[in-house]
């Protein structure tokens, strides 16, 4: 076992790698009731296309399936898992996102109990015909749900905008005609590809004592017979630089209008350092041309065109990216334009002061500090920085060295009129 | 050792609360206003609160004022507005990076109190009216958000279940105001209005972090000066007689029907039958262990999401579930038996037992979150009944299957509301 200390943020970390291949990772944190637990696998709704363990060929597997696996995986022969979960006094959960799918639990007492139950159930597959079959009714009422919903029609309207085969562009729950083709035997296909331990990351954050913690997990893994496995093949289609549309208006059923501007990122293949850099500097960026302290959002704000709801941010991943803007409006054509010049202007060094700057990453800063309140975010965030190879504890030294050439050079080559498309929502 | 270590201190005009916990890396301050809930002031009330937080005497504008925010390590200041029973509540948060954490050793505390007090009682406005400009936006943006608020579905049919429910009742009122009483409001009558808030409204301070008792004390009493004042009590609406119930259907353009079913529970906070009320609720609706969740998504897979909550303060039970629309009669039919099942006692002493460990861990895990800490004392100050959290486990653990079969006897159905497509017109 590895000890990583950060002693300017009063925290270390514990580290250990299993003879199978899954990193575990402890936060102890003194103080709290909760301890909170993830165990995730690098497997989201874009690993769509693979080659499946022990076979030679590369197979396509129905959209939707890896939320679909998320599900189905809390049941077994005896009954569902929440229910031993609940007994235990702990609460479970589970979310699929483009890039990983992750099972946690939260509890106050019984924490050994529980973390042995996590390990265990997602250990442990159980699909059959019938509970696959049952399923479909319910993912798909989480389907309409979101339908529903103008904000995710919004987002996920303006993804599509700029993707043109990219599997980021499919909706993570599937559609309805598409889960209609999931089966138990394409589950198991899917599970044993990307629930190897190699493929895996469990983290544990809350007040426990960690030698303990880290026994039970050696003890538990070394009873499991896990084979080694090659690495994973994923093939993702060939996707242009450019977006694939440039506009898109969505009639709903609703009496505000909203209005998304989205710039597809470059530089995606990035990973470590390199990555955590640009993801700063970006979010800097982003923060220093719209955030609540600059002249731009005063004179929007004046001007009738953005609300509270306006909001920007950049998603990064292996393989593709994007920045949003934009919000609930009155006007989403003006907005959309203004929007755009704003950004043309910040490619040439627009709003890009060093005063911005200097403010902006001690706002970050406090940020990040709000943010280690939050297990949640510890577990979660730095589950996804690790399977980018970048270090979460790295966040406070990289900010500190991005300099105002750094912000220049990003916008210079993040902001382009070709990778710029925008999504409306508007009342029928 | 108590769970939760609160200094309460009567000071002029409102109380201090003080929790010191070295758990986080930030401060934490809550200003809470308390008044009844009614027609004619619920709009002024949800609007003030956006200009104070918008800029103030020192800070003119949007811009300096969150430059200086920023300034300081991205402190973070919102309000919010909220219903608590009868009562309209506005509450100023703001959190501040505890500078122990920090290279630069600043001391931020005195000036995040500093800058909520400011923001409070000094705003940008003349002797007698708010900065018209400010206030023209805010009353724009208070529209767009009371609109938008009706664009998201599960929301619009929750608040629309209350309105049937609760007709003539003032919990009725939506805490973010009304839309058509927003034209009439003058930068004049707002400024006064909160001027009176000031005076009249029952207030509470919080503040939770890595703290001095003796600092805190210290800067409020030379930051906050107010005059002493009787908090209004709500006027008590008489127990509604329910002898029909309400069934509303309503049409809309949308893909999943939103079902929402109200009851009265005729139990609130501080009454002695609260305890066995939340275990009820937490059998029946709370959990994903619960009978909704296991009836109507697990076994019959009408749902993704089926669940109950119960207002504590004005004793309302509310289930709600999306739902296919053809499926309305199946779900109202399986929610009826699941009520009537727990009214018979029809649950096991493992599904208590589970219950009692979920209630204990989703309470523990609350007061981790400092919001959660404040929302969890604030119960205190609305009821008139001091929260003791280590009572309220003990209380609850206690609770037996009779006592929840006896909370159940008070429980009655009122509305049913189903927000349904267009099809079949």
């Amino acid at each position: 076992m590895e000890k990583i200390p950060f002693a300017q943020l009063d925290e270390e970390l514990y580290y250990e790698k299993m003879d199978n291949g899954l990193s575990v990772y402890i936060l102890p944190k003194k103080g709290f009731n909760k301890t909170y637990a993830t165990f995730t696998t690098k497997y989201g709704s874009i690993d769509n296309h693979f080659k499946p363990l022990n076979e030679d060929e590369s197979i396509q597997v129905p959209d939707g399936i890896a939320h679909f696996l998320e599900h189905k995986l809390f049941e077994k022969a005896d009954g569902d898992v929440f229910q031993q979960f609940s007994k235990q006094g702990a609460s479970a959960n589970a979310f699929t996102s483009f890039t990983r799918t992750a099972y946690l639990f939260s509890s106050t007492s019984d924490v050994e109990k529980n973390l042995e139950t996590l390990i265990d159930f997602v250990q442990d597959p159980y699909f059959t015909e019938k509970t696959v079959e049952k399923e479909k009714g319910i993912i798909g009422q989480e389907i309409n749900m979101y339908d529903d919903n103008p904000d995710w029609r919004l987002y996920f309207g303006l993804i599509e905008n700029m993707f043109k085969s990219h599997p980021v562009k499919i909706d993570i729950a599937g559609t309805i005609p598409s889960i209609a083709e999931i089966t138990d035997k394409l589950l198991y296909k899917c599970y044993e590809t990307f629930y190897h331990p190699s493929n895996m990351l469990l983290f544990v954050v809350g007040p426990v004592d960690v030698e303990q913690i880290m026994n039970q997990i050696r003890d538990n893994q070394s009873k499991k017979d896990y084979k080694d496995q090659p690495e994973i093949e994923r093939s993702f289609p060939d996707e242009p630089v450019e977006v694939a549309e440039k506009r898109k208006v969505l009639n709903m059923n609703v009496q505000t209008s909203k209005c998304l501007l989205g710039i597809k990122a470059i530089d995606t293949e990035q990973t470590g350092n390199d990555m955590l850099k640009n993801e700063l500097a970006v979010n800097v960026l982003l923060d220093m041309l719209f955030g609540k302290s600059t002249k731009t959002y005063e004179e929007l704000y004046n001007a009738g065109l953005i609300d509270q709801t306006f909001s920007y941010d950049y998603t990064q991943e292996f393989g593709f990216g994007f920045a949003m803007i934009g919000g609930d409006t009155d006007n989403p054509d003006q907005l959309e334009e203004k929007l755009r010049g704003y950004l043309l202007a910040a490619k040439n060094g627009g709003s890009i002061s060093e005063d911005a700057l200097s403010r902006t990453k001690k706002k970050k800063i406090g940020a990040f500090l709000r943010a280690l309140n939050s297990p949640e975010y510890i577990a979660n965030q730095f589950t996804r920085y690790s399977f980018n190879e970048m270090n979460l504890f790295d966040v406070l030294p990289v900010l500190e060295q991005i300099s105002i050439e750094d912000i220049k050079n990003t916008a210079s080559r993040l902001i382009d009129e070709s990778r710029m498309t925008v999504c409306q929502v508007v009342p029928k | 050792m108590a769970i939760i270590n609160e200094v309460i201190k009567q000071k002029p005009g409102y109380k201090l609360h003080i929790v010191n916990t070295g758990k986080y890396k930030t401060n934490t301050f809550v200003w809470k206003m308390k008044a009844p809930l009614q027609k004619e002031t619920v709009t002024k009330r949800s609007l003030f609160p956006y200009v104070l937080q918008s800029n103030t005497k020192n800070y003119p504008s949007t811009t300096v004022l969150r430059s200086y925010l920023d300034d300081l390590y991205g402190a973070s200041l919102f309000v919010d507005l909220s219903k608590k029973g009868e009562y309209h509540i506005i509450t100023f948060t703001l959190e501040i990076a505890n500078e122990k954490f920090l290279t630069d050793p600043a001391p931020l505390l005195e000036k995040g109190m500093g800058l909520l007090a400011e923001v409070l009682f000094d705003p940008n406005a003349s002797e007698d009216s708010f900065d018209a400009s400010t206030v023209n936006n805010e009353k724009r943006t208070l529209k767009q958000r009371i609109q938008s608020s009706r664009d998201d579905k599960m929301r619009y049919s929750a608040n629309r279940l209350v309105e049937e429910m609760c007709k003539n009742e003032p919990y009725a009122l939506d805490p973010n105001g009304e839309l058509e009483e927003i034209d009439a409001i003058t930068p004049e009558s707002l400024y006064q209005y909160y001027q009176q808030a000031l005076l009249e409204d029952e207030l509470d301070f919080y503040v939770i972090g890595d703290v001095q008792e003796g600092e805190v004390e210290t800067a409020a009493d030379k930051l906050f000066k107010l005059q002493d004042r009787t908090p209004q009590i709500s006027s008590e609406t008489a127990k509604k007689e329910i002898n029909e119930v309400n069934e509303v259907i309503e049409r809309q353009d949308i893909k999943q029907g939103k079902l929402n079913i109200g009851y009265r529970t005729n139990i609130v906070y501080g009454d002695s039958k609260y305890y066995a009320l939340q275990m009820f609720n937490g059998i029946f609706g709370g959990f994903s262990h619960s009978k909704l969740f296991i009836n109507v998504r697990e076994k019959a897979s009408l749902a993704y999401y089926a669940s109950a909550r119960i207002e504590s303060h004005k004793g309302l039970l509310m289930v709600m579930s999306g739902i296919e629309n053809k499926n309305y009669d199946q779900a109202v039919t399986i929610i009826k038996e699941q009520m009537e099942a727990m009214k018979k006692g029809d649950f096991t002493e493992d599904e208590i037992s589970q219950t009692k460990a979920v209630i204990r861990n989703q309470m523990l895990e609350t007061i981790d979150i400092a919001r959660g800490l404040v929302e969890i004392l604030y119960h205190g100050v609305v009821s008139g009944v001091p929260v003791q959290m280590d009572e309220w486990l003990e209380k609850t653990d206690a609770i037996t299957h009779s006592e929840i079969v006896e909370a159940a006897q008070e429980i009655e159905l009122d509305t049913i509301y189903f927000l349904t497509g267009m099809e079949g017109q």
